[in-house]
């Protein structure tokens, strides 16, 4: 076993879509690179994803995850300046010594064990986290055939193994939508899909191509309340959930026999390397609080795709993933100049559930912001408030919760000296509320 | 006297998700209603007529744990996704394979080929 590289100037944590894109534009930009992936193969949760779809944006063509991914593994192979690790996770991050303003990662990788590598700058590229049934109360004892929605897709398209038959899936989120086309495909029977919210959570076109080409049922304002069977699942117990409350509603409750629950519930940035840090989280993205070149609280650590927030698409992981990787490598060669701490403030307006960035470095010459709105506003604009007057705002033919918003400012709207920014996602032509 | 008949659909175009109303008059559109800009009207016209899917599926790879990713180069008749997901699941294949390797040829005759959306060596 040849002994690890000690030294490098960007350490990329995860080697998936948002670390692959970091490692390239870091390299690009003249860093030497070292990616850590915990699997013995780069690519992440695309590998996993057969389903095309993928580079509609960034390239103008339906890709599978795996094609997508290959595009990225051969950029990062050509540059000769990213040494990927593979089976190597990175345990903690040190910034406590800051010999010279640099980074002391612990890792730990398969024939070489416990080593430490010193690096300029990091980029977390981690991913996310599907939310598990310990998450969401659901009564019953434990037993087999209940999965997360990402727990079934690896089983089936990386293993080859039919996780069951007779199907319910919970939560309409993409990653249950697109399950429950593949599950049907392979063979199994997929007897509905049940969200507890009264609007789908996942993208219409996979409503469209993975519920309704097969006749599966979607039941909004519909949850499982609890799980039979003691070795493998017999069936779930079904209720009608009250909009307002979001509780289920006594009477309601009906058995469907199945043999298999798959999971969509939700995804949660996956921050356990970050914590080592102690980067400053988000409670809104769950992922870490981020200036606009996506360097979190702690200097030098920057963080890029579902863990800085979760993502509907990997074109725009990768976006972000350039964009930190870019910067990381410019800090860590000494491109950067002083930053003052005392940024802008941005804060969440009128219908807007979660915004990155958090904050504003003063001289920022051009800023990309991605929202989240909390409801549907059809023929909206975002509006950009600063210091309590309105700054600029862009229409949108429609903003939902299941499509991040991105938006562009430059230097021009950001005036002299204001601290606080708000953005808010209100009807075309209306003023913020509490304005 | 031609047969007039419509078709409703919700538009994946966008998340606008609009509901399109196509009429067809003996089986060629004559109107697309309900679409608020052009990429509704023309997905609306060919999902009337013919809708096409890209299929994804999995083939055996011989003395491999691992399937291998694969898919149909182009969209194909709705109708015929069973039988060509039949003839994928059938197949196994030798290594080593490219990404865009021919795993089968004018799959069930449709004209699309089944290829490699992975590597394996």
């Amino acid at each position: 076993m040849s002994a690890p590289v000690r030294s490098c100037d960007v350490l990329v944590v995860g080697g998936g879509a948002a670390g692959l894109s970091a490692a390239a534009a870091a390299a690009e930009a003249g860093a030497s690179v070292l990616v850590a992936e915990r699997e013995d193969r780069l690519g992440g949760i695309l590998n996993q994803c057969i389903h095309n779809g993928f580079g509609l944006h960034r390239f103008g063509l339906e890709l599978t995850g795996p094609e997508y991914a290959a595009r990225d593994v051969a950029r990062i192979a050509g540059s000769g300046a990213v040494m990927p690790l593979l089976e190597t996770s990175v345990l903690s991050l040190d910034t406590s010594s800051r010999q010279g303003g640099r980074i002391t990662a612990k890792l730990v990788g398969r024939g070489v064990g416990l080593f430490d590598v010193s690096c300029g700058a990091v980029v977390l590229a981690c991913g996310c986290r599907e939310r598990t049934r310990g998450q969401i109360n659901i009564a019953g004892g434990r037993p087999a055939g209940v999965y997360t929605a990402g727990t079934a897709q690896r089983l089936i398209n990386v293993d080859g193994a039919l996780v069951g038959r007779r199907v319910v899936i919970l939560g309409s989120g993409d990653i249950g939508l697109i399950m429950a086309r593949r599950m049907t495909w392979e063979g199994a029977d997929v007897l509905c899909v049940c969200e507890l919210a009264s609007e789908p959570g996942g993208l219409r076109r996979n409503i469209a191509q993975c519920l309704d080409d097969y006749g599966i049922p979607l039941h909004l304002s519909t949850t499982v309340t609890q799980v039979f069977g003691k070795v493998r699942l017999e069936g779930v117990e079904l209720a009608d959930v009250d909009p307002a409350t979001r509780r289920p509603v006594p009477g309601t409750e009906r058995r469907v026999d199945c043999d298999t629950l798959l999971l969509s519930v939700g995804l949660i940035p996956s921050n356990e390397v970050a914590a080592t840090a102690g980067v400053g989280i988000d409670r809104r993205t769950g992922g870490p609080s981020v200036d606009e070149s996506l360097e979190t609280d702690v200097p030098g650590i920057f963080v890029a795709g579902n863990e800085l927030h979760v993502h509907d698409l990997a074109d725009y992981v990768s976006e972000e993933g350039l964009e930190a990787g870019a910067n990381a490598a410019a800090h860590a060669l000494g491109r950067r100049g002083s930053r003052r701490d005392d940024g802008i403030v941005v804060e969440c307006g009128e219908n807007v559930g979660s915004v990155t960035p958090q904050r504003i470095a003063r001289g920022a010459d051009e800023v990309v912001m991605r929202l989240r709105s909390r409801g549907r506003v059809q023929d909206a604009d975002i509006v950009l408030v600063a210091d309590g007057r309105e700054a600029r705002r862009w229409r949108r033919r429609i903003v939902v919760p299941s499509e991040m918003q991105t938006v562009k400012l430059s230097a021009a709207d950001l005036p002299e000296g204001i601290g606080r920014l708000c953005v808010g996602v209100v009807a075309h032509g209306a003023s913020p509320e509490g304005e | 006297m031609p047969t007039r008949q419509t078709k409703e659909f919700t538009c994946v175009q966008c998340p606008m998700g609009c509901l399109l109303t196509v009429t067809l008059e003996d089986g060629a559109v004559v109107s697309v209603s309900g679409n608020s800009c052009p990429r509704g009207k023309a997905y609306g016209r060919t999902e009337a007529v013919h809708p096409e899917r890209t299929v994804t599926s999995l083939v055996g790879i011989l003395d491999d744990f691992h399937p291998l990713s694969v898919k149909t180069a182009a969209p194909i008749p709705r109708e015929r996704i069973d039988e060509v997901l039949d003839a994928i699941a059938q197949t196994v294949i030798e290594p080593p394979v490219e990404i865009g390797d021919v795993v089968i040829p004018d799959v069930c005759g449709t004209g699309v080929d089944v290829v490699a959306t992975e590597a394996r060596s």
